[in-house]
């Protein structure tokens, strides 16, 4: 019989070890399924994994991808993360990502077309907020009503995306467009554009945010006394609340603060690399980033980490429709795949296996 | 010649490190209430567990009624005629009485036959049940009935009842005895684990006690005396410790009509609490488990709020600060859930110290934590509290729940507070953590502190506070000097008789 | 007598169609989630229950049999969601957004071959003589199958966990796992069972949807029927006849809209097509209000046998 055993202590070398081999078992799980598909799995990992970073043909303009896919995901992420830590479950960081986004958009659109240094940074401001304000929406409801933040957050998605389609096709809707929906392209209007910082790099200012974030929150977490306030209130509740932690405080903070990065990253996407609000603007960061963060094991290096190689499965499945007509819904299924694995391997950092059927 | 029921020879079981139980023989015959004796960690509720199927011995055998018995599951035992009631209910409090005995039942009969059985038997026994009502409404008595009742339903040879007496006053004791001769009388042998040496001579026939693993002794209770049946236990002759004369200095702490509303359906609330508390008393605060005793420390501790002016310390009203106000103002607190509540089992002893010291003991700079002098604040409580851990890294859940307690009361003292409130010191502690854990209560008070003790355990109360009052159903009764106190009287401040003489009140 | 266009009882009949998928999926998720377990995984298994419905259905001409099927595609389904929280202890959160994910992307890869065919649907299924009766004929009376069989496995999972013994444990199991253990109870075994029941439903609801509803198959067609079935087990306080009621309030809330937008109401199409979250959000919001009564104590707690 076949049966796990607490450890006294928690492995720390499984604890690093175990998000490689999740890696390595959605590989192989991966590898069986194109196969199953009628493609050469060797070859379809290849495109995936390998070519984007590395062959000659698509590098050039696949690795400055990455970080372009792997910005928002990280930044969204390591806000998740915080909360995640304490219990909190910020489901609907896509929605707050579209308000952000609608907010920071209408604020350039606002005062379209004067050029000012200053618009830029309003428009930081106005993303953050954007995405800070439809997070609160769940904090209030939590705290004040004990209303369960799963389920609104998520709801709170959907209607997100109805304003986005009424904005996109209403208010926002750029008038010199021929009457298709859509607003004015972001990337004519050099105040609001969020360039690239070195050129081809793909490290736009969403991209230097992240980096920021994730410094910030490594050494909150680690170093700080609301850091510890999370995780304790994550560990033990009632040990939290005598160590005199407020949870109002605490679900406040953690939903703003990754309602805020989420805002950021959907105004740095739309005044970016996206360029207007439409009405399909949102492509799933917001849900992916759930992935990146479990993905990270809720530490903001490991976010890092499993940003871009999120990032990089985006990107080579791309490739692998372009180059092998592998379906777009593999690559779903096979993020899907990673998170399960990781998942799985996790047991191992407090348990082992243990055969036989000794008492 | 009495008959012999359960015949034990030689039962041995031993874990990694430890011999639970070594060669260990007696034998309960029928009709008999038979006492276990021990300390905690002498291996009673190991030999229990191999009676009742739980555990399987490594070594020896058992007869039951003549023929071999050898459990191998709770079930098995039950079929064979072994009944037991655990410390620990296994109960479902959005649950019926009904429901949960049948759930507690191999064999549970259709529904209006089971709530007629439970009316009948529970009333003939002295411990009436109404089966339609939800467990969670129960007292802690109570629901010791329904698990009793869930026993006595199928008939069996032999109840075991482990530290019966826990939760009950001394008039549900009593009551509880009625039933157990009632038992005795009609032929049903009970096997009685306690530590409560004063009942064990009132119900118990025979007493076995056990040390170390070992049994040392096999003796009748009702002419042996309390003290020489300690010292059996304990292996040597103790004395109490002997409380020093103290200086009592100005009021420290002063509750006044506390009152609170519980929000949980299953909780106490809190009616008009008042007392006091001097520079180096110690005030000990009894009564039964879920009287309002977890409610009365959040009050205390600030996890939950009152009226400002209901609690004030030193001239300050504290009543709507919070648990790290409090403890800048010196009122520091140790709730009775170890693991969880007082300390995060996943966090180290280190991050420990941050949930309580961080801000009295200046751990804290502008926000961020100090880890080194966090280090040094954890060495020094592991060091002066004799805490036996590999480490300040360790986590606290893999701490044994003695080295975790003297931790707990440790890290508290050492942050030398002016009232430290503590509930249930030496819960499920091994005696010489618990003499050692008392030891420096008693110290804080003779350093000026003041001291107040929530505890379940008279004896440890009675050894060592100054002034004593019981807590029941949310209402305290009035305080009296601990040396004038008689056993029936404090039976009745914890049954709810208050004021019961005004005479001596404080 | 029509109200803005509408015709009421056109309304009432495709508000139970609309309502069943969410039902079927609900009530499989009470039975879960009043084991003690949450399984966020719900718009997976249910997506998941659609694609194979749907291709069973057009193989084999036979929608009863892709109904089958998708009950079955659930099952198991859910069987990784049941091992990856029970026997590898994983987070519950985590692993149902991820079982979501992997129903999406299976689902998307099956189906991809399958866009734009038409289904055979099931046929409607008139109870005689009660279908004839003026107004609650056609109202009530005159639906396809599912729609009886969605009512009838309510009216089974409250007599089941009301009065059965199996009942009687699965919501003792749910309420302290601890104490179910230590009398000696199968937890994990019954949450398993509790699990798979429930992603046989959703696999059926799922499954509704292409073969009834629609009847087609697009990727993503669940359009967070999932989520919705999961607030509705939270607003019928895990109490099987008021699930009924709430999948019903918000079909009936889905199809008015969409009628109002057809009747050319003047009211903006996307508030309306908001309309059903906002509601189901305002609603939960007064449940929890009200204290958030009969949630199984030990659900989404994590359940260490120790021994």
């Amino acid at each position: 019989m076949i049966r796990f055993e607490k450890r006294l202590n928690p492995s720390r070398a499984t604890t690093i070890l175990t998000p490689f081999i999740a890696v390595l078992l959605t590989m192989i799980a991966g590898g069986i399924m194109f196969a199953a598909l009628g493609k050469d799995p060797v070859e379809a990992i290849r495109i995936i994994f390998w070519d984007p970073l590395f062959d000659p043909n698509f590098a050039d303009y696949s690795r400055p991808q990455l970080l372009v896919k792997a910005g928002p995901l990280i930044l969204i992420a390591i806000g998740l993360s915080v909360g995640f830590r304490a219990g909190i479950w910020n489901i609907g960081a896509e929605g707050q990502y579209i308000m952000g986004a609608i907010f920071g958009a209408a604020t350039a659109l606002a005062v379209y077309p004067i050029e000012s240094p200053l618009i830029f940074p309003a428009m930081v401001i106005a993303g953050a907020l954007g995405g800070w304000l439809w997070a609160m929406i769940p904090a209030i409801l939590r705290t004040k009503f004990k209303t369960n933040e799963i389920l609104v957050s998520l709801m709170l998605v959907y209607v997100a995306e109805s304003i986005l389609a009424s904005v996109a096709q209403g208010v926002l809707k750029n008038p010199d467009g021929y009457g298709f929906p859509g607003s004015r392209n972001l990337q004519q209007y050099p105040s609001a554009f969020n360039e690239e910082v070195f050129a081809n790099s793909g490290m736009h200012w969403g991209v230097i945010t992240a980096f920021i974030a994730v410094i910030f929150t490594y050494v909150m977490m680690t170093r700080h006394i609301r850091g510890f306030e999370v995780r304790l209130m994550g560990e033990a509740p009632k040990a939290a609340r005598f160590a005199g932690v407020s949870t109002t405080r605490l679900v406040v903070f953690c939903l703003g603060f990754s309602g805020a990065l989420a805002g950021l990253a959907g105004m740095f996407e739309v005044s970016g690399p996206s360029g207007q609000i439409t009405i399909d603007f949102n492509t799933g960061y917001g849900f992916t980033a759930i992935i990146v963060a479990f993905l990270g094991r809720l530490h903001p290096i490991g976010i890092l980490l499993a940003g871009l190689l999120m990032a990089l499965t985006y990107i080579g499945g791309e490739l692998a429709q372009l180059m092998l007509g592998l379906p777009g819904a593999s690559i779903q299924l096979f993020q899907g795949m990673l998170l399960l694995f990781l998942l799985a391997t996790d047991i191992f950092t407090n348990y082992r296996l243990r055969l036989g059927g000794a008492h | 010649m009495p008959e012999s029921l359960l015949e034990i020879t030689g039962l041995t079981k031993a874990y990694p490190g430890v011999v639970a139980n070594n060669d260990v023989s007696f034998t309960i015959n029928k009709g008999e209430v038979h006492a276990l004796l021990g300390e905690n960690g002498a291996g009673k509720s190991t030999l229990v567990k191999m009676i009742y199927g739980l555990v399987n011995p490594d070594a020896g055998e058992m007869r039951l009624n003549g023929t071999s018995f050898a459990p191998d599951s709770p079930n098995r035992a039950r079929a064979s005629g072994v009944a037991m009631v655990f410390q620990h209910f296994s109960l479902f409090d959005a649950l019926s009485v009904a429901e949960n005995i049948a759930l507690g039942m191999d064999n549970a009969p259709a529904p209006r036959e089971l709530a007629k059985s439970i009316e009948d038997v529970s009333h003939a026994y002295g411990l009436p049940l109404e089966p339609k009502r939800i467990v969670g409404t129960l007292s802690a008595g109570e629901r010791q009935r329904v698990e009793i009742i869930r026993c006595l339903l199928q008939n069996p040879k032999l109840l075991i009842m482990d530290e019966p007496t826990s939760v009950l006053t001394p008039q549900e004791v009593e009551i509880l005895f009625q039933t157990l001769r009632q038992l005795k009388a009609e032929g049903t042998s009970i096997l009685y684990i306690s530590h409560k040496l004063e009942e064990i001579r009132a119900l118990c026939d025979t007493a076995t006690i056990l040390r170390h693993g070992e049994k040392v002794a096999t003796c009748i209770p009702a002419s042996t005396t309390a003290r020489d049946m300690a010292e059996m236990m304990v292996g040597a002759s103790f004395s109490n410790p002997v409380k020093a004369q103290r200086e009592i200095g100005e009021t420290l702490l002063q509750v006044d009509n506390l009152r609170s509303q519980s929000a949980d359906p299953f909780g106490t609330s809190l009616r008009a609490i008042s007392f006091e508390v001097k520079a180096g008393e110690i005030l000990g605060i009894g009564g039964v488990a879920g009287n309002g005793q977890d409610e009365l420390l959040a009050a205390l501790s600030g996890e939950m709020r009152t009226g400002a002016d209901t609690i004030r310390l030193k001239r300050h009203a504290i009543g709507r600060l919070g648990p790290n106000k409090r403890r800048e103002l010196g009122l520091l607190s140790a709730p009775e859930e170890r693991l969880g509540h007082a300390a995060a089992p996943g966090m180290s002893l280190k991050e420990n110290s941050v949930v309580t010291a961080a801000r009295r003991m200046g751990l804290l700079n502008s926000g961020f934590i100090n880890w080194s002098t966090t280090e040094q604040f954890t060495q020094q409580v592991i060091a002066d509290f004799d805490v036996r851990t590999p480490g300040t890294h360790t986590p606290a859940g893999s701490l044994s729940g003695g080295n975790l307690q003297k931790f707990v009361v440790g890290r508290e003292v050492s942050q030398q507070p002016e009232v430290l409130v503590i509930n249930q010191p030496t819960w499920g502690v091994d005696a010489a953590a618990a003499a050692s854990i008392r030891q420096k209560l008693l110290d804080l008070a003779d350093n000026g502190a003041g001291v107040i003790v929530i505890s379940q355990d008279l004896d440890e109360l009675l050894e060592i506070s100054d002034y004593f009052c019981a807590l029941n159903e949310g209402t305290l009764s009035a305080t009296y000097p601990t040396a004038e106190l008689e056993l029936d009287q404090i039976g009745l401040m914890m049954g709810g008789s208050h004021g019961a003489g005004q005479e001596g009140a404080q | 007598m029509n109200l803005l266009g509408i015709d009421p009882i056109l309304l009432i009949a495709s508000l139970m169609v609309s309502a069943t998928p969410i039902l079927l999926a609900a009530i499989g998720e009470t039975v879960v989630e009043k084991s003690g377990v949450l399984n966020l995984g719900v718009e997976g298994m249910m997506i998941v229950g659609a694609v194979v419905g749907f291709i069973t259905a057009v193989n084999t001409e036979n929608p009863l049999l892709g109904f089958l099927t998708a009950a079955i595609a659930g099952a198991l389904l859910s069987t990784i969601f049941a091992t990856l929280v029970l026997y590898f202890k994983s987070n519950q959160v985590a692993t149902g957004l991820g079982l979501t994910l992997v129903g999406l992307g299976v689902s998307a890869l099956l189906g991809k071959p399958y866009e734009g065919i038409k289904s055979p649907t099931i046929k409607s299924f008139e109870i005689p003589m009660l279908s004839d009766i003026p107004v609650l004929g056609p109202m009530l009376f005159s639906h396809d199958l599912m729609v009886y069989i969605s009512i009838l496995i309510v009216a089974l999972v409250w007599y089941t966990l009301k009065y059965t013994r199996f009942g009687l444990i699965l919501r003792a199991v749910g309420e302290n796992h601890d104490a179910a253990h230590a009398l000696g109870y199968k937890v994990i075994r019954i949450r398993f069972m509790a699990i798979m029941f429930g992603g046989a439903c959703a696999g059926l609801g799922g499954a509704y949807i292409s073969l009834a509803r629609v009847p087609q198959w697009t990727e993503g067609m669940t359009a967070g029927a999932g989520w919705i079935a999961l607030a509705i087990v939270v607003f019928a306080s895990w109490k099987p006849w008021r699930t009924l009621i709430g999948a019903y309030l918000f079909g009936g809330i889905t199809v008015l809209q969409l009628n109002l937008q057809a009747a050319g109401v003047a009211i903006p199409v996307e508030y309306l097509s908001m309309s059903p979250f906002l509601i189901t959000i305002a609603v939960l919001v007064i449940i929890s209000a009200r204290g958030n009564q009969g949630a199984p104590a030990s659900l989404g707690r994590l359940f260490h046998a120790s021994s």
